[in-house]
């Protein structure tokens, strides 16, 4: 079967007037790690809602693992999973406790679903630690744990929304080793980020949203090469400007966020050469990659 | 039956902290009637033909009742559902809001009935009910607890915070206490203020429970179980509207 996972089409939801999300189609193949990147109310979580039927669209059509959404989300959501952004985990259970009752909510026998904490357990880290009461568990634990939980109905998909968000880099690998063994297992995952880092190692294919909008879409690689030069230069320092001058003339383009210059080429050969002898100057010199993309895309203003 | 799952989630968490719980739901409406069954029943006398303490144990039933289905729809599934994320969690299976209010409101009319058993037992414990008739109140107690919890989950529904919970318990639920009969019988009040009374769910279930208890069963008190079950069904409609609009915007 060659259907999508996930196929959306002209998508919309409007709340007190404003577009949140303002005409979004995907398609999402089965076994692909799909991103949904974009900065703070881009109208990621909300797409993510209206895929789950917990919201209703005003306008679009929706059809998660073949099933039309919202007529029939809740025989969807019986073979998805879903890491939520803020975890919700239940603070008066154990661990093995929280598995066994949100195993209920899927029907499944209590039997059922102990013979599986084992094995979902070890994937999560947190063998030996059935058990423990949920106040003892660490940041990322729970987040294991929550991404455990979203396992419990053996799912072919998975929506995870911001699913490293405040974890710190050894829990956000271990994380990211997980996600790369369920895609390996062939499930589908679908994820929010707003890590441009994350969504470079992890998504297969991602597209940028911006105020309910798709503004790019394609593999991390692809976006790249068509969005931005190759190179980046980032400068500062006292006399930035006078050399910022010089720069626009041997950079295609040159962007200033505050005090520092941010210069794009394919070879940065001549601007490295042109700070020679300029000692007050700081630079840093990177290959291009996804945040730059997104930042030439959705801009550098704050958005909160 | 999806509901039961929720409603089973809510038992296993109750479970963990079950002595605790029924002390702080009974002890508050068994200290009140035994300080006023015997203090006050002592200068009062008798009351309609039976002892103040036992007037008053058919009121505090009801209103025990009243009470727990009423802080158990309000403030805890309040926690689950603003707080805690609970319902959240649960949505992202295959439930509905529909099954997670049901799963609820079946939860808190539980926990209200066996709130209202307890009071019971103790009054019986005391002699002051009519075994076996008096078994027949544990279906008024459970219509009671339906009744309150659909209404409870409808105020839910509408609440801003804890501090919203206060208008309702202050000026619905104090008031009624004090109009359906609990402490005294409502044919003392005016006639326009008895007319109000009438209106009031709890009104019905003092109604039932007092010749209930007496071992007075006849087919006078099914008109009152109509109006109950009819608040409760009315109420439980409106959760349901209030919280799909509350979280399905």
């Amino acid at each position: 079967m060659s259907a999508a996972a996930l196929a959306v089409r002209g998508l919309r939801k409007r709340y007190a007037g404003a577009e949140v999300v303002a005409g979004v189609d995907l398609e999402v193949a089965p076994g692909e790690c799909f991103g949904l990147l974009g900065p703070n109310g881009a109208g990621k979580t909300t797409t993510l809602k209206l895929c789950l039927g917990l919201i209703d669209a005003d306008e679009g059509e929706i059809a998660l693992l073949g099933e039309p959404v919202p007529r029939r989300a809740r025989e969807a959501r019986a073979r998805v999973g879903v890491v939520p952004q803020f975890d919700n985990l239940d603070p008066d259970f154990t661990v093995k406790e929280n598995l066994v009752v949100f195993g209920g909510y899927f029907g499944l026998h209590d039997a059922e679903i102990q013979a599986r904490i084992p094995s979902l357990l070890e994937f999560a880290g947190l063998a030996g630690r059935a058990d423990a009461r949920l106040q003892t568990l660490s940041g990322g634990m729970k987040r294991r744990l929550t991404l455990a939980r979203a396992l419990v109905n053996d799912p072919k998909l998975l929506f995870m929304d911001e699913p490293t968000t405040g974890l710190d880099p050894q829990a956000r690998h271990l994380i990211w080793e997980r996600l790369r063994q369920l895609t390996q297992q062939g499930k589908t995952l679908v994820l929010t980020t707003h890590f441009m880092e994350e969504a470079e190692r992890l998504c297969t294919r991602l597209v940028i949203l911006d105020r309910g909008r798709i503004v790019a879409a394609g593999s991390p690689r692809a976006l790249i090469a068509v969005h931005v030069e190759g190179q980046v230069l980032e400068v500062h320092g006292p006399g930035i400007e006078r050399w910022g001058e010089r720069a626009r003339t041997l950079a295609p383009r040159v962007e200033r966020a505050g005090e520092t210059l941010f210069c794009y080429a394919g070879d940065v050969g001549p601007l490295i050469e042109s700070l020679r002898g300029q000692r007050e100057l700081v630079y840093l010199h990177r290959p291009a990659n996804l945040e730059d993309v997104f930042l030439r895309l959705t801009g550098r203003d704050l958005r909160d | 039956m999806r509901f039961i799952a929720v409603w089973r989630r809510n038992w296993l968490v109750w479970k963990k902290l079950a002595l605790p719980s029924i002390l702080g739901n009974l002890a508050d409406p068994l200290i009140m009637l035994f300080g006023l069954g015997y203090g006050l029943g002592a200068v009062l006398g008798k009351m309609n033909g039976s002892s103040y303490f036992a007037f008053l144990a058919a009121g505090f039933a009801a209103s025990a009742t009243m009470y727990a289905a009423t802080f158990e729809s309000l403030f805890s599934a309040f926690s689950r559902m603003h707080v805690q994320k609970t319902w959240d969690a649960i949505l992202n299976a295959p439930m509905t809001l529909d099954d997670v209010v049901a799963g609820e409101w079946a939860w808190a009319a539980s926990k209200a009935l066996a709130a209202g058993a307890c009071m019971l037992l103790v009054v019986a414990l005391f002699g002051y009910a009519s075994v076996p008739l008096a078994l027949a109140t544990l279906p008024v107690i459970l219509l009671i607890g339906l009744a309150f919890a659909a209404l409870g989950l409808a105020i839910n529904a509408l609440a801003t915070g804890y501090d919203f919970f206060s208008y309702y318990l202050t000026l619905a639920l104090t008031p009624m206490m004090m109009l359906s009969g609990v402490f005294f019988p409502v044919d003392r009040l005016p006639a326009a203020v008895r007319v109000v009374a009438e209106l009031l769910p709890l009104y019905h279930g003092v109604a039932m429970v007092r010749p209930l208890l007496a071992g007075e069963a006849s087919a006078a008190l099914l008109p009152h179980a109509a109006v109950l079950a009819a608040y409760a069904m009315l109420a439980f409609y409106a959760a349901v509207v209030l919280t799909r609009r509350r979280l399905m915007r």
